[in-house]
């Protein structure tokens, strides 16, 4: 920021604008300036577009304001491929920087702008891409696989969504307002603190989070109750689809975890906008106190994002082997296992930190014991597979690249569990390899399986297989050339979050692994082409039975994609593998006596509460108190006004139901 | 090895074949999952408070050569203000009677006291605040006031919304009856109104009777 | 942080044996290092005892975590190729989903190994506790328990390492040294930002936190100069915060030592207080002499006049707080803010030469990285003060 005219800075200035002036705008980076453009251009096209074709009130009904679990799904996914391309784009950077920054040069980036860069890519990997990744897949498929409606709380779906997208945008608008926190993505303080970041980064940190944070949590608290009580008849705990085992746990993770989050947030955000005294260094602060709470939910999460992809692999592995789960009771008592355990290891964050050697060794172990149910569950993949009948489409491929590549992270992150090991590798680029390792290889894997597998789901045709073949080469290949140097450079020493270099002899290594940067970055423009592709030629893709795999659970027993009441009569399962069960018995899909069916209706509470609160986020990051108090007051007004809405649902009418599983019927009888 | 599963009875059809959908849509109670989600947007309430209490303990003996709980904190003031809300949980509890009785008139009565409990608790705590404030004491002061007025602030911020909810509540009483969905959201506040009195009783307890005994 | 009671563990012999597997892995590590190309992976060919063991540790534990991952990966190989749909398997069962045997199997693999894991991790744990004063100088030599230690204290500031040799009486600026197989005892703080301590040819990391003290033992074996840096971010001159361990022999040592005495700097207070403001890229500066106590100080979080000292405050605070009237006493209690990190402005790329340096110190006479360059006082002052209030 450069200095400004005192003038802008005072009296009626600075009562509405608080401390927002010009020089919050960037236009001495060249970078964001490009950036900018080159999304407003974009930005304009979309709006454009949407505006000539007059999609406002298609755009406003059919999705803003919905609350089918299935369209909320797809938005989560819209928004985390979004973020995805900025914390992309974050990465391309970093590595760039560090490929050049090497005898006596600075690289392309000051460390103002790239220490922006390393937390906002963390950042927004974890809270935008992968967290609304896997709440789409599991708000999506939840409610299918359990034979349900929608969701236990469809109004609050929608508001957890638009929440999560508001704390997006408050991260976005640091880009081109201000500046994003310069802390790492968990803002240690005291570094985090007022007195060490006096400007606006931390606070768009803190409300970018903290508004996101509350739509996890509420969705957390959706999920659990749907999986509770909307089971369809006969499907007891032991008889759910793994996947929604694994989702259930993981809801139980957030729900236990985000209020660990919600909370030390507040109390940084009291340091910094009251002054109190937790987490400073002086007048009986402990900043160590932050560092605890902030693993307590911050580890967790990594199997909040773990979970709900180890169901996905299991469904994909059983799928496509043509055979039942290998071992679904040892499979869900391990996922349980884990989750428990999730809470007990939050110190090996944290083993140089100085506590003392029982203390260290008791959260190093109890790590490693989490490797015991983990290694269980790769084995009952194993022996899924085993004797089984294996179709190498491309979900299956991703599980089988999932599970060379995860093994391969899940043994550092044990070493990494030894703690005299971890007092040489911890921050090391050998640990930043690592959780690359397993959160490329796990999380992100398990997110393109899903896609692959249950796009044809959503939207009725299969993904392009050429395309997508290009794109997971370039991926695999890509993810071990971006980061076995990182391994390497960690074993020599190399700590993460560096912007310049000394040592000449590192150099090659991060070129390797810039190379292997924009390997990845052509297998997700090959994932973009293959949707572009398979858009266009969807007629050729087209899957009309509604089971294009072969598929084993209740979601492919519908239509792709399914109506808008998924089914027109509640299923009644037997079995764990329910729709195999059923085709094994021969079903037949019923073709009368059809009844009208509740729904919940649409409201638009959820988009204009999310926008209030990107309003008071605004208001708070910059001084503006008076734009804080109204939207405070404008949220509190739309939340009391919409309990006043008594009629909140509505009847599918019998002749709806009719016509459209009429067409479905006909469309399975011209595929014969 | 698993044979075909076997069948609960339930779901055979009347020749013995399973069933593979309901035949008529099976009545789901409107709101029957509201209970359950409240209790866990409580539970997970309840963790934003043990971090609190947490972080109290932690920084509770950090007073940066400054007051101590002896020398801040009022037994009595504090017992008078425990009543307060303990008398608004029983209140609360006429109110839930009343509402099983069917009667709008004796709930709409118990809602108006256990707001005016609630009322008085705040304006008690909002004193003890003022008080501290004017002697110093402020939340910026040390460690642990910051932790002590995080806690109980946060109480009273959680007494101040279900007074506020009680308010609009008693609207909807009033221009609705004690239909299902009010009766349904009578039993939510009532939950959470119990749970800030169980929190409660931790504060008292851990903050100001153990504080005088440091 | 600072005093604790050492647990009163039993120096096991056998396991420091089983760990050192000194003639085993010395004679392994080669071998498996060669391919790896070897000699500049520093944390594979270290040059302290801690150190060494560390790399000990981290070979043992990968070879027994292979003995797991190898055969998963070889399987899930051989699956996949066995039973592609192409291949048409005989034995495809689609409804095989259970065998006890193997399930018990599945459990008990990854169990047995976490055992040994487990048992291997809360030994060496103990055994290389960086609060564990050194008992050895290599796998042959035991420390001579009447030998002292050399004491060094650590203060990490923005964006550099003080250094202060109490005993000697001299402190350095991101330059140390130390002589060949006498243990080192560190005692590590910080000045405002949590750092982390680290020289990897030597021992393991332990942080700098502001107002807390860690500790670390280490040894260093062979002669050499090597980097030490934090390893834990600390802002915009983080990636500076580097400095050179010297590991000397007895005579280079001394000497060095007189090298640093010759200077006619001294460190005291008012000069610490300039040296903690922030600054980047700073070339090593001696101080022939140290104002006594100046550690206890700066780890007490009180060198600048008129502070009071963190363990003052908290003798009071363990008598109940100072009573009602120090409500409003909060004189010389501020620590934080006292330095201005938010308002520094590092150095632009494409400027490289430039070194913001705090005024008023002198540089060693030691040759420096070329750039000597000129003073620049850091700007303070422009602006990131709105929100900056002194609360």
């Amino acid at each position: 920021m450069s200095p400004h005219p005192a003038s802008e800075n005072s009296g009626i200035w600075k009562l509405i604008f608080g401390r927002l002036d010009w020089s919050a705008i960037p236009i001495h980076e060249p970078i964001l300036i490009g950036t900018f453009i080159a999304v407003a251009i974009g930005g304009v096209a979309v709006l454009g577009l949407v505006t000539k074709y007059r999609l406002w009130g298609m755009l406003w009904r059919d999705w803003f304001t919905t609350v089918d679990h299935k369209r909320i799904g797809i938005m989560y996914m819209i928004l985390g491929l979004i973020m995805f391309v900025r914390g992309f784009a974050d990465a391309v950077m970093m590595r760039l920087q560090q490929a050049m920054a090497f005898n006596g040069s600075e690289g392309y980036l000051n460390a103002h702008h790239y220490d922006q860069i390393f937390t906002a890519h963390g950042v927004i990997m974890i809270f935008f891409v992968a967290m609304p990744m896997i709440t789409g897949i599991m708000n999506y498929m939840v409610p299918l696989q359990i034979g349900a409606r929608d969701v236990s709380f469809p109004f609050l779906n929608n508001f957890s969504f638009w929440m999560t997208t508001a704390g997006a945008v408050i991260v976005m608008m640091s880009l081109f307002v201000g500046e994003f926190a310069r802390t790492g993505w968990l803002a240690y303080p005291p570094l985090s603190g007022i007195a060490y970041s006096p400007g606006v980064g931390v606070d768009y940190y803190i409300w970018g989070l903290q508004i996101a944070g509350i739509g996890t949590l509420l969705s957390g608290v959706n999920l659990i109750a749907t999986i509770v009580k909307m089971r369809a008849p006969g499907m007891s705990m032991m008889k759910l689809p793994i996947f929604v085992w694994t989702s259930l746990c993981a809801n139980v993770l957030i729900v236990a975890a985000f209020p660990v989050l919600t909370a030390v947030l507040a109390l940084l955000s009291l340091d910094r906008y009251v002054g109190t005294a937790f987490f400073t260094n002086d007048m009986g602060g402990n900043p160590m106190m932050y560092v605890n709470l902030i693993w307590i939910w911050g580890h967790p999460e990594v199997y909040i994002l773990i979970l709900p992809l180890f169901g996905v692999f299991s469904e994909v592995t059983s799928t496509f082997s043509n055979k039942r789960l290998f071992g679904y009771s040892s499979m869900v008592y391990a996922t349980v296992v884990i989750a428990i355990l999730s809470y007990l290891v939050w110190l090996h964050h944290f083993f140089t930190m100085g506590s003392g050697a029982s203390v260290n060794s008791f959260f190093g172990i109890t790590t490693m014991v989490i490797s015991i149910p983990t290694g269980a569950k790769l084995f009952n993949w194993l022996f899924t597979m085993y004797r089984g009948r294996i179709r190498f489409e491309l979900p299956m491929m991703w599980t089988v690249a999932f599970m060379l590549t995860f093994v391969v992270g899940g043994m550092t992150g044990v070493l990494l569990a030894v703690p005299p090991a971890d007092f040489v590798l911890h921050n090391s680029l050998f640990l930043i390899a690592h959780f690359h390792n397993v959160i490329i290889g796990g999380v992100l894997f398990g997110l393109f399986a899903a896609i692959n597998y249950w796009w044809p789901k959503a939207f009725g045709f299969k993904l392009d297989r050429k395309w997508g073949v290009y794109s997971f080469w370039l991926w695999v290949v890509g993810f071990w050339f971006a980061f076995m140097p990182l391994y390497i450079l960690g074993l020599m020493g190399v700590t993460r979050r560096m912007r310049v270099f000394d040592d000449p002899s590192l150099q090659i290594w991060f070129e390797i692994a810039a190379l292997g940067a924009v390997m990845i970055a052509a297998g997700i423009a090959c994932m973009f082409i293959q949707f572009g592709v398979s858009i266009k030629n969807r007629d050729k893709l087209r899957d009309t039975t509604g089971d294009p795999w072969n598929g084993r659970t209740l979601e492919w027993a519908t239509s792709s994609p399914p109506p808008d009441y998924n089914f027109a009569f509640t299923p009644v399962i037997h079995d764990g593998d329910a729709w195999a069960d059923m085709k094994k018995r021969g079903y037949q899909r019923p073709t009368s006596g059809f009844e009208p069916i509740h729904m919940p209706s649409n409201t638009g509470t959820g988009v204009i509460i999310a926008g209030l609160s990107i309003a008071f986020s605004v208001g708070m990051i910059w001084y503006m108190w008076w734009l804080a108090g109204l939207s405070f007051v404008g949220i509190l007004a739309v939340a009391i006004g919409h309990t006043f809405n008594y009629k909140r649902d509505f009847h599918i009418p019998r002749d709806v139901v009719e016509r459209t599983e009429g067409e479905r019927t006909r469309q399975l009888a011209m595929q014969g | 090895m698993a044979s075909a599963p076997t069948i609960d009875p339930a779901f055979l059809d009347k020749d013995g074949k399973p069933l593979f959908h309901l035949e008529h849509e099976p009545h789901h109670p409107e709101g029957s999952s509201t209970m359950l989600g409240f209790w866990m947007y409580l539970m997970s309430d309840c963790l934003i408070f043990a971090c609190l209490f947490a972080t109290y303990a932690v920084l509770g003996g950090n007073y940066a050569a400054g007051p101590g709980p002896k020398d801040l904190f009022d037994l009595s003031l504090v017992a008078l203000n425990t009543a307060m809300l303990l008398f608004s949980s029983i209140t609360y509890g006429f109110a839930m009677l009343a509402v099983e009785k069917n009667r709008i008139g004796a709930t709409q009565g118990w809602l108006a006291i256990t707001g005016l409990f609630g009322l008085a608790f705040l304006g008690i705590e909002l004193y003890e605040f003022a008080h501290l404030i004017h002697e110093g004491a402020t939340p910026m002061r040390s460690g642990f006031l910051s932790a002590f007025f995080a806690l109980v602030g946060t109480h009273g911020l959680h007494v101040t919304f279900g007074i506020i909810w009680l308010a609009t509540l008693m609207v909807q009483v009033a221009k609705k009856g004690l239909i299902p969905a009010n009766q349904r959201r009578l039993m939510c506040l009532s939950m959470f109104w119990h749970f800030l009195d169980v929190i409660w009783i931790g504060v008292f307890t851990f903050v100001y009777l153990m504080g005088m005994l440091r | 942080m600072s005093i604790r009671k050492r647990p009163a563990y039993a120096d096991s012999m056998t396991v420091r044996r089983f760990l050192d597997r000194s003639a085993f892995l010395r004679r392994l590590s080669p071998a498996l290092l060669l391919p790896l190309g070897g000699c500049d992976w520093i944390l594979m060919n270290p040059a302290g005892d801690v150190a060494l063991q560390q790399r000990n540790l981290i070979l043992i534990s990968t070879a027994l975590m292979l003995l797991i991952i190898l055969p998963v990966m070889a399987m899930t190989v051989w699956f996949a190729w066995r039973y592609r749909e192409k291949a048409q398997a005989k034995d495809h069962d689609p409804d095989w989903d259970h065998s006890t045997t193997l399930e018990l199997l599945i459990w008990s693999a990854p169990l047995l190994i976490i055992i040994a894991l487990g048992a291997i991790t809360w030994t060496s744990t103990h055994l290389l506790d960086p609060y564990r004063p050194i008992e050895r100088i290599d796998h042959e030599r035991r420390v001579d328990p009447a030998a002292k230690r050399l004491q060094v204290e650590v203060v990490a500031m923005d964006w550099k390492w003080l250094f202060i040799y109490p005993e000697l009486g001299i402190a350095t600026v991101n330059e140390m040294a130390a002589p060949v197989d006498q243990p080192i005892e560190f005692k590590i703080t910080s000045s405002s930002i949590m750092n982390s301590f680290f020289v990897p040819a030597l021992a393991g990391q332990i942080y700098a936190m502001p107002g807390m003290q860690t500790v670390l033992h280490a040894v260093a074996n062979k002669p050499g100069n090597f980097e030490g840096f934090s390893a834990n971010y600390s802002g915009a001159g983080f990636s500076n915060m580097r400095f050179r361990f010297h590991a000397l022999d007895k005579a280079g040592f001394d000497q060095w030592v007189a090298k640093v005495k010759a200077s006619g700097a001294s460190l005291d207070r008012a000069a610490y207080v300039k040296l903690e403001q922030p600054s980047e890229k700073v070339p090593p500066i001696y101080f022939g002499s140290v104002e006594p106590h100046l550690f206890h100080a700066a780890l007490n979080m009180c060198v600048q006049p008129g502070k009071k000292c963190m363990d003052a405050v908290m003798m009071t605070d363990a008598r109940g707080g100072a009573g009602k009237e120090s409500a409003r006493d909060t004189e010389g209690l501020r620590h934080d803010g006292t330095i201005d990190v938010g308002g520094f402005h590092p150095v632009e790329p494409g400027r490289a030469g430039e070194i913001a340096q705090p005024a008023g110190m002198t540089p060693a006479a030691e040759k420096t990285p070329a750039e000597q360059g000129h003073q620049a006082p850091h700007q303070q002052d422009q602006d990131g003060h709105e929100g900056h209030h002194g609360m």
